[in-house]
């Protein structure tokens, strides 16, 4: 499904800030793969989503997704098939529009052939409704307020079906409830492993939570320095402990995880 | 007292679509477009010229393309030069200059004598009609041309920022990663945005340049910041929200404006050139209120704060 070859990236190359975020990174994930992924901060994470989802386009190396080489693909012509949420319930939505009106952008992705100059539909809304009351928070009788007036939770949630509205090939979550209070966090984690399994998304979540980590999804990844230093999956997985984890980690790099969020129950 | 009223009408609804286009590029893409001087010329200008060769209707057409084009080249500046907004619309600004001047034959004044305009059709129109209501009405023909003229584009403006494209150049303006994260490509909504924009801006010109029968080469000057004068004195009347408010908020700060200017004018009681400098500041002003607002915050705070009631949290 997913191949990064040989995928490198350094920032401010040639200058004495310069700093390898991904060095010789590869992986591949099969299809309907659901990884987490832990790692020390400034581990290259939150890289390796930016170069798969076209943020910049990578100094060597190749991306492929579904068969298609995406290496030198635009951001926003990724986003077709790609589906992303930040930590920050800002990032996702437009807050000055209605819920109404970012679904009608989110669905853009679908690349019907929309005319550009048509306008969103009774069925389109109809399609929204029935969608927002999957959330289970009441949104869809707010179909016509801006986003803006929305808890971060809601935002959250509200990312999460734009994200997965047209069902993306790859859906990237970066620490995606680590901005919730632990109750909404539960509740939009809770909706992601529904949304996923039930259209059978291929997808990575990063998380600071180990327990989560071995919890959720059939695979995790430790990452240290751009690069994986532990990858495990089946009933080596099965078997782990947070404690097995960290010694991993331990083994793999010479050196503690060093992540000041980490939680580690 | 009524001819002041229908001379604001009249400048009001002339110069409206600046405001509109202001509401278009600086609130709906947040982008300050400094074009808007020099293409306010090139409106004037095409029109005026089209108007001498005989073909004034032709003339707002053909004008507005021109605003396209101006747009179109502002918008590339910025969206694949990578050229920051405000030195994009500066740069278009000041080579407009030029293609204004050649535009009016290299001359920096044209003056319309006996040709017809779009004004003199509908008033010959209306004073030959032999109906009776037309003919009492004759004399608002440019009250009524120009106010229908705005009304049409603020309606299309209106239905189509309702449109799938016209929602991503909403969102572009409020929150570009998600418009990368939608599929859409943001230089193409900054550019559509943008050219529309232009499009309104050179109605305007192409509107008053008729209607007052001259083009001169600075008659564009301080256009932008009177514009956003209009479209903030608007929004502080009839509000921001919901956003279509924006809009007819732009055309009713054009008209209070103009009434204002008006009562200056024939009260005298400033010298009608005070009102750029009045203008400037008022601009300034409610760009800069939040940050005022702020300061004078910080300031009761720190006045609490060292008489001892501010409580520790506010050290
Ligand atoms: N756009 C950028 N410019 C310069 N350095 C960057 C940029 N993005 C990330 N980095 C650096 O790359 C390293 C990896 O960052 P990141 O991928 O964000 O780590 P994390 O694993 O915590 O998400 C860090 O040292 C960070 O400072
Ligand atoms: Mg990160």
């Amino acid at each position: 499904m997913l191949d990064l070859i040989n995928v490198s990236m350094t920032f401010n190359p040639g200058t004495p800030n310069a700093k390898q975020a991904l060095s010789d990174f590869s992986v591949h994930l099969d299809d309907g793969d659901f990884v987490t992924i832990i790692g020390s901060n400034g581990a290259g994470k939150s890289t390796m989503f930016n170069a798969i989802a076209g943020t910049f386009f990578v100094d060597s190396g190749s991306i492929k997704l579904g068969g298609q080489d995406i290496t030198y693909l635009p951001e926003h012509k990724r986003s077709r098939i790609i589906g992303r949420m930040f930590q920050d319930p800002l990032k996702g939505t437009a807050p000055s529009m209605s819920i109404e009106e970012n679904l009608a952008l989110a669905y853009l992705r679908s690349g019907e052939g929309f005319s550009p100059f048509s306008h969103i539909s009774n069925r389109d809304k109809q399609e929204f409704r029935e969608k927002l009351s999957l959330l289970g928070m009441g949104l869809e009788d707010r179909m016509k307020q801006p986003v803006g007036l929305l808890s971060g939770g809601q935002r959250q949630a509200l990312t999460l079906l734009m994200a997965t509205m047209v069902t993306p090939k790859l859906l990237l979550l970066d620490e995606h409830t680590a901005a919730l209070d632990p109750g909404t966090a539960d509740k939009v984690i809770e909706l992601t492993k529904d949304i996923v399994n039930k259209n059978r998304i291929t997808c990575m979540m990063i998380t600071h939570n180990m327990k989560q980590a071995l919890e959720i999804g059939n695979r995790t990844f430790l990452m240290s320095n751009g690069k994986v230093v532990y990858d495990v999956k089946g009933e080596e997985r099965s078997k782990l402990t947070v404690n097995d984890l960290l010694d991993k980690f331990k083994a793999g790099t010479g050196q503690a995880l060093d992540n000041d969020r980490m939680l580690l129950s | 007292m009524l001819y002041i009223i229908k001379t604001a009408l009249e400048l009001g609804f002339l110069y409206a679509m600046v405001p509109v286009a202001l509401f278009i590029s600086y609130r709906v893409l947040d982008i300050a477009d400094l074009t808007t001087d020099g293409c306010f010329v090139l409106g004037a200008a095409v029109s005026v010229m089209m108007a001498k060769a005989g073909h004034p209707i032709l003339g707002i057409p053909l004008a507005m393309l021109a605003g396209v084009c101006a747009g179109f080249v502002t918008a590339f500046l910025h969206t694949k030069l990578k050229v920051p907004s405000i030195l994009s619309g500066i740069i278009t600004n000041t080579g407009l200059y030029t293609i204004n001047l050649m535009v009016m034959g290299w001359s920096s004044n044209q003056s319309l004598l006996k040709q017809n305009t779009i004004f003199s059709m509908l008033k010959n129109g209306l004073k030959k009609s032999n109906v009776l209501i037309f003919e009492k009405i004759t004399d608002w023909y440019a009250v009524i041309l120009s106010a229908v003229i705005v009304i049409i584009f603020a309606l299309l403006i209106l239905a189509f920022l309702s449109t799938r494209l016209g929602l991503s150049i909403r969102a572009t303006g409020d929150n570009l990663d998600m418009v990368r994260a939608s599929s859409i490509n943001p230089a193409f909504t900054i550019t559509v945005g943008l050219c529309i924009a232009n499009a309104m801006t050179a109605l305007s010109g192409a509107m008053v340049g008729q209607y007052q029968k001259t083009v001169d080469i600075n008659s564009g000057t301080g256009i932008v910041v009177i514009g956003l004068a209009c479209l903030i004195i608007g929004e502080t009347i009839i509000g921001r929200r919901p956003f279509f408010k924006g809009i007819i908020a732009a055309i009713i700060g054009s008209i209070v404006y103009r009434v204002i200017y008006a009562v200056v004018l024939y009260t005298k009681v400033l010298p009608v050139e005070f009102l750029k400098l009045i203008t400037a500041i008022v601009v300034a002003l409610a760009i800069a209120f939040p940050a005022i607002r702020k300061w004078f915050s910080f300031q009761g705070k720190k006045i609490n704060h060292s008489r001892g009631k501010g409580g520790k949290d506010n050290a």
